[in-house]
């Protein structure tokens, strides 16, 4: 699947595209087929969110889950810090990233 | 140490003014991000994996208690209650908001501070030796040059938009502990034949995707004429440093291609014609910035000894601290690196400790190292004692500076968006490691540094081991480099082979630091070790 990702302008906060929305949690990222460019270039113009851009992912029974490790750890924090990241209290999260 | 006059004051808060405007702008849609970007990197601001990223100037690495004070509660207020010290002397913060970001420097602004030129293509915050001023070895406090070339490259017009970013290191002694040579230009405080102090200037080195060690192109540049020999060099540099390739746009290329002689006698012509335009400030502004750096009341007839009857703190003094110029004094790092800690992570907490024992203990002064530390220049040896003893129950007083547990790793993947791969869980397990199997102690002084992706924040070439971050197909995989050196014997590693995954690469480290334990002779620092056996036995042993 495709999802649009992207920083929220005003607070930084990695936020993925619903649909309708931008969430913290990608398991809420919506298949955005081949509109993504233009679900990007739209909602940055709308200032809803900064630099977006699309990535590849897969929709496993856990959830989704981004291609490439960057954009793991940028869906759930920092790999040395789990008690930032959006599921601090979850032993596995890291393994998902990795 | 140096204090805003009006003029900086004026100009810091003119800045912070004039950002304000521009994020209200932004946020009201007056400023695309295309914009805005230019003007918030000007400021410091980047956008990162997981947040904006504010990194704040360190002049020269010098803090003094209110503003480390300061930075703690920058950390409590805008960021996660804790910051990440660089190895360019600065600070990061990790989980910065826009919105909040003029508060945010307005706060700075009250305590001399600012994040400008901390990004972009410009002069960037300049570093020197973390114990100017203190140490037994230097000629003279490096620091005032520093600061006249601050002022100096500050809002310069003509050097804000150069072909690309350029760093400068200013140190006085024959040790280097700025990593002079891997700089765009690095100055040496100098004496003549004559007597006279000053500086040697080594242009054309740095790190990044093609390290180079910087040639020396002067020897001897008079102090009266130490801005306009800067000018000469960096305009010669803004004329003719590549703009269409950004790979080669650092001085480094710059003066590789034209050759280090031509390059100076470029300078020389430069030098010649802006000696007749005057523009070198009197030596009585230097005057005036060097009475900043007057000495603090020492206490004369100090006593000069140390108790080392606990054995932690006698190790600790032994790897941590440094002889200082004035007898009964010492200088002490407090390392940031806590056996399988983040280098060069404090939090708000120990920033706050930092802070209020430099205060009581060292004439309100520290320092912040480019291997991701902090000094305390100027302690009493009878204080000493009583400062460890704070610094250890706040897990701020670990032993191991210079060894392999004080390791330099840049932010790497879990933070920072130009990254292949993660830094700082492979200094966590290196640590962990080497503490736990015990050969930690016994290896002596053994550089290590870890970049995440070959622009070299980390200074893996200059490590004596280096490990550089790569993608390989969506992977994390590290290469293994030996026998750089950031100090005055500057030397660039070389890489030893295939790279390795994460816990190859912490297996890898091991079995390096093994040759060396087995071949070393009497004396041999692991560097000495590299030098003379070459890198054959190590490869065996890695790949054999
Ligand atoms: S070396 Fe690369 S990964 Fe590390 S901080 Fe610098 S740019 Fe980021």
């Amino acid at each position: 699947m495709k999802i649009v990702t992207g920083n929220d302008l005003k607070t930084g906060a990695v936020t993925w595209w619903t649909g309708v929305d931008w969430s913290l949690y990608v398991d809420d990222a919506v298949d955005v087929a081949e509109q993504g460019e233009a679900i990007a270039a739209r909602e940055e113009a709308a200032r809803r969110v900064n630099a977006p851009y699309v990535i590849e992912a897969d929709k496993t029974a856990d959830g989704v889950r981004p291609a490439h490790i960057k954009d793991r750890i940028r869906a759930l924090g920092p790999t040395v810090r789990m008690d930032l990241t959006l599921k601090p209290a979850d032993p596995e999260s890291r393994d998902w990233v990795i | 140490m140096y204090q805003y006059d009006k003029y900086d004051q004026a100009m810091v808060d003119a800045r912070v003014a004039e950002y304000r405007d521009q994020v209200r702008r932004r946020l009201e849609g007056k400023l695309t991000e295309d914009q805005f970007k230019p003007l918030r990197l000007q400021n410091g601001l980047y956008l990162q994996l997981h947040a904006y990223m504010l990194r704040v100037a360190v002049p020269y690495g010098t803090l003094n208690a209110r503003q480390m004070h300061k930075l703690a509660d920058i950390a409590d207020k805008y960021d996660r209650g804790y910051g990440h010290f660089t190895t360019r002397q600065n600070i990061q913060y990790n989980w910065i908001k826009l919105e909040e970001t003029p508060d945010l420097l307005a706060e700075l602004a009250s305590v001399e501070m600012h994040a400008i030129q901390t990004s972009g293509n410009c002069i960037r915050n300049i570093s020197s030796d973390h114990y100017a001023g203190a140490a037994a070895d230097e000629l003279v406090d490096p620091r005032p040059y520093a600061e006249l070339l601050r002022q100096w490259s500050s809002f310069h017009p003509e050097f804000l938009h150069l072909p690309r970013k350029f760093k400068i290191a200013v140190i006085a002694s024959e040790t280097d502990r700025a990593a002079m040579r891997l700089h765009d230009i690095g100055i040496r405080i100098v004496r003549n034949d004559a007597g006279e102090v000053g500086a040697a200037f080594y242009v054309g080195g740095g790190m990044g995707r093609t390290p180079m060690i910087a040639p020396c192109i002067r020897e001897f540049v008079p102090l009266d004429q130490l801005v306009t020999y800067s000018e000469a060099c960096l305009r010669v540099y803004n004329r003719h440093g590549r703009r269409d390739n950004k790979y080669k746009a650092r001085i480094k290329i710059l003066v590789h291609e034209l050759g280090a002689e031509e390059y100076a006698r470029q300078v020389e012509e430069e030098f010649a014609h802006l000696l007749t335009q005057g523009i070198e400030p009197p030596l009585a502004e230097l005057e005036r910035i060097g009475a900043y750096f007057a000495d603090p009341p020492f206490e004369t007839g100090a006593s000069d000894t140390l108790d080392l009857s606990d054995p932690d703190f006698a190790l600790w003094v032994e790897r941590n601290c440094h002889a200082h110029k004035q007898p009964g004094y010492i200088s002490a790092t407090i390392s940031l690196k806590p056996v399988g800690g983040i280098p060069g992570d404090a939090s708000a907490e120990q920033m706050h400790l930092m802070a209020q024992i430099a205060e009581l203990y060292s004439f309100d002064e520290m320092r912040v190292t480019h291997a991701q530390n902090i000094v305390l220049p100027h302690i009493r040896k009878a204080d000493l004692y009583a400062v460890w003893q704070q610094l250890d129950e706040a897990g701020l007083g670990t032993a191991n500076l210079d060894g392999i547990g004080d390791i330099i790793a840049c932010p790497g993947l879990d933070y920072c968006s130009l990254a292949n791969a993660r830094s700082i869980p492979v200094a966590q397990k290196i640590s962990e490691r080497f503490a736990a199997n015990g050969k930690g102690d016994t290896l002596g002084e053994l550089k290590l540094k870890i970049s995440g992706c070959i622009n070299a924040c980390g200074h893996h070439h200059a490590g004596h081991i280096g490990i550089l971050g790569v993608d390989r197909k969506g992977t994390e995989n590290y290469q293994l480099l030996l026998g750089g050196s950031e100090a005055a014997d500057t030397s660039l590693g070389k890489i030893t082979g295939p790279g390795f995954d994460e816990d190859g690469i912490v297996n890898a480290v091991e079995t390096a630091a093994d040759v060396y334990l087995r071949e070393r002779q009497e004396g041999e620092r692991f560097l000495d070790t590299y030098r003379r056996i070459g890198m054959e036995p190590f490869k065996e042993a890695l790949y054999g």
